[in-house]
């Protein structure tokens, strides 16, 4: 993964100067360090709060361990990133011992919800799953279109109904369609919704709710897919979906243009909703599990 | 920030240690806001060298001063005044409109919604299928304008330059005077399809590109816009997805960026929910205060006219019912939270203590509806005939006690005394009479 994350914030590296290279290699640790620090995390979208939350555990880390040294102020601080996105934690999606496995995603229009179903399907492929898709976007002109020329492309069959359908009613019939057909996994695209129409995010609970009628623990996951360009609004769309139903993930897509996302850390600070994924691309390879080094060597390259 | 300048204003004087400490919540609420770091740097020192001065102690509060100059520097930084599409020139017509932007930013819906606005204008706009590239872009911007009833020239998945410049023949010929060219979303960093938008520019000769724009972006706005601006000479942008809880700072970045004005804003998946953009009620969202215009116009938008003139002629002559109170009530609600309401009244504040009681709990309005809906109609005509068995049948029915049964019909009552001494209330002046509900 690094190499694509390399690869494509490579040139946010050149418009960025190398700014925190330059941070790290020069002078001491002083006030100036901490300030310029600030901007780089701020230009990440982390936030002001997370920002300055940030710096005060790394002075704090800086003081208890008598660092002097730049490059040990820089490792510190690597480590302070990675142990909030979470550190060494398992980012596998969560199977059920008996298949099929239901995986839900939601989140605003236009964040690569149904791209991100596309990429998932075609990683599941390869490792010789049977893949059933669920055309739950029955809003969206040409949505339905979309997920069917995908499930061509990775070869995985689409459960549907018409444009303008009620999405619970698809989403039941697909998840009764992968139990009777045995399929290994289950994914279910629904329509970009902003967290603040409560209408919609009724539709979403009611979805959830529907799942569980035919298999109690379905979804297995539910993804909140995020633009890496968003900013700070990020936060109230994990927050509001998050209050709608459980949310177990977030898929990071985009991160192969020159945002960073960083607002995930405090996505994660605030709700605990750990990133699973990343999206780096429009074609089926590009997607990948989210590993906190590369997102923190990539976030302060 | 709110109560930073609240603070101010108490205060009475302000010094420049005072201008330094709110300037420093402007630049919190404007990162909050997602405008780009070093957009806000240079607004806030530019902010500084207008409040600290003369300026500031000639206006009648100096926490006012500050307000009054953040807002109005944020208003000129966004434009001043609303752009429009110009119509096409002679010799260009039709007039291209090229939409560009990421992945996902709203092109497709909003050339659908540019159409459909400029149709509504009187003009014959053509949409132009450009997105060859996203799973079944075409086929959603066919449904769209058929939709709407506006053409749309697709060539399936062929070389977007070679379709646009067929697509300005072909509108030439079938006499429309705006092609609106939607393309497929791509990065900025994209060498080559970035490359392929100068040749649709050069194929068509535009009077507009237009950078479609996420109104929840970040500070990466900047690197996009700056980007689009260099290769393609941008003329203006849309703002997309306001109809979100955003505070839109991306619109600052890229204003300050490209220079261009944001020309529109879409707030809503239905295709009406475009208009052009209003930089002042966007200057007062970013900054996160009341937005005065759009209260006035919102209010104006609820409170249908019709049935505001019926209303007065009741009150009038006396014969209003608790159905009108309630739907007064209605009203009211819909125009949003009303302590939003009531602090985006200018002055609000400063009206003194009087007025503050008039803040009214928006749960209390849910109860009084619950109980006027538990009423028979006869009782909603007539309240006079409401007794105490009747009063108990409404509690039960409403959740609520006897006792609020009893405080809303005295205020009913009282309101009624009220506006009999406004007997000779004249016409439309109801629309403005914000004091209406008596509420504690
Ligand atoms: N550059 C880039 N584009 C992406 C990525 N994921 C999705 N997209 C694009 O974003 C646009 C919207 O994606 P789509 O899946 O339709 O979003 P949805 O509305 O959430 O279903 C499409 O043009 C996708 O090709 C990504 O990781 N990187
Ligand atoms: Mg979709």
């Amino acid at each position: 993964m690094l190499e694509f994350l390399k690869k494509g914030l490579k040139k946010t590296r050149d418009a960025l100067k190398n700014r925190l290279g330059d941070l790290f290699v020069r002078g001491e640790i002083n006030e100036e360090f901490y300030e310029e620090l600030e901007e780089i995390l701020i230009s990440a979208d982390v936030g002001v709060e997370t920002t300055l939350m940030i710096n005060a555990r790394l002075r704090e880390e800086i003081k208890n361990n008598k660092v002097k040294e730049l490059e040990a102020a820089k490792a510190l601080l690597k480590e302070l990133i990675i142990g909030m996105m979470g550190g060494e934690e398992d980012v596998a999606l969560s199977v059920p011992v008996s298949r099929p496995a239901v995986y839900l995603l939601l989140g605003v229009n236009g964040v690569g919800k149904t791209t991100t179903i596309a990429k998932m399907a075609y990683n599941f492929s390869l490792e010789k799953k049977k893949v059933l898709l669920a055309a739950g976007d029955t809003f969206r002109a040409a949505a339905i279109e979309q997920l069917e020329h995908w499930s061509g492309v990775v070869g995985a069959e689409v459960i549907k109904h018409q444009t303008g359908g009620d999405p619970s009613a698809v989403i039941f019939d697909a998840v009764s369609a992968a139990v009777s057909r045995e399929a290994d996994i289950l994914l279910c695209d629904t329509a970009g919704r902003l967290h603040t129409k409560k209408n919609l995010i009724e539709e979403v609970k009611k979805i959830y709710r529907v799942m569980g009628k035919v298999i109690p623990e379905a979804p297995h996951e539910s993804l909140l897919v995020l633009d890496a360009t968003t900013g700070q609004n990020g936060i109230a769309q994990a927050k509001l979906f998050q209050e709608a139903i459980p949310i177990t993930g977030i898929v990071l897509t985009k991160l192969d243009g020159t945002a960073r996302g960083g607002i995930v850390i405090a996505i994660k600070e605030l709700t605990g909703i750990p990133v699973k994924m990343i999206g780096v691309g429009e074609k089926k390879e590009d997607l990948h599990p989210f590993n906190p080094a590369d997102f923190a060597d990539a976030l302060l390259a | 920030m709110q109560e930073t300048f609240r603070k101010l204003r108490k205060k009475g004087k302000l010094g420049e240690k005072d201008v330094e400490l709110a300037l420093r919540e402007v630049r919190l609420a404007l990162l909050e806001a997602d405008v780009n770091y070093k957009v806000v740097k240079e607004f806030v020192a530019s902010l500084k060298d207008r409040a600290v001065g003369a300026d500031v102690l000639q206006s009648l509060t100096p926490g006012q001063t500050v307000v009054k100059i953040v807002h109005e520097e944020l208003i000129k930084l966004m434009g001043e005044t609303q752009s429009k599409i110009a119509p096409p020139e002679r010799g260009r017509s039709p007039g291209a409109i090229m939409l560009v932007g990421l992945q996902g930013s709203g092109k497709t819906t909003s050339a659908a919604k540019l159409a459909v606005y400029l149709k509504k204008n009187g003009s014959s706009p053509l949409l132009v299928a450009g997105d060859v590239y996203r799973p079944a872009a075409i086929e959603q911007l066919e449904i769209l304008g058929e939709g709407a009833g506006i053409p749309v020239f697709s060539r399936g998945k062929i070389d977007p330059v070679k379709i646009a410049g067929q697509a300005r023949r072909e509108a030439e010929k079938k006499g429309h005077d705006y092609l609106l060219i939607d393309t497929a979303g791509r990065l900025h960093v994209d060498e080559v399809l970035m490359g392929e938008l100068e040749r649709i520019k050069a194929n068509t000769d535009p009077q507009e590109i237009l950078l479609v724009v996420d109104a929840m972006t970040g500070q990466d706005a900047v690197n996009v816009a700056g980007s689009f601006h260099e290769r393609l000479g941008l003329t203006g942008i849309i703002l997309t997805k306001l109809d979100g809880d955003t505070r839109g700072g991306a619109a600052l970045s890229v204003r300050q960026v490209t220079g261009c004005p944001v020309k529109f804003a879409a707030f809503g998946e239905k295709i009406d929910a475009f208009e052009p953009f209003y930089p002042e009620r966007m200057a007062s969202r970013i900054l996160g205060m009341g937005d005065v215009l759009s209260l006035i116009e919102k209010a104006q938008e609820v409170m249908d006219e019709e049935k505001s003139r019926e209303l007065e002629k009741k009150l009038r002559s006396q014969t209003l019912s608790l159905d009108d109170f309630l739907e007064q009530l209605q009203q009211v609600k819909k125009m949003g939270p009303l302590e939003n309401l009531l602090e985006m009244i200018p002055g609000f504040n400063a009206m003194g203590k009087g007025l503050k009681n008039l803040s009214v709990d928006e749960r209390q309005i849910d109860r009084v509806a619950a109980i006027i809906k538990s009423m028979t109609r006869e009782e909603r005509q007539q309240p006079e005939i409401i007794n105490s068995s009747r009063k108990r049948r409404i509690s039960m029915g409403s959740g609520t006690s006897v006792q609020d049964i009893n405080r809303l019909l005295k205020q009913f009552e009282q309101m009624k005394k009220l506006f009999k001494q406004f007997g000779a209330l004249e016409k439309g002046k109801l629309r403005k009479q914000k004091s209406f509900f008596p509420f504690k």
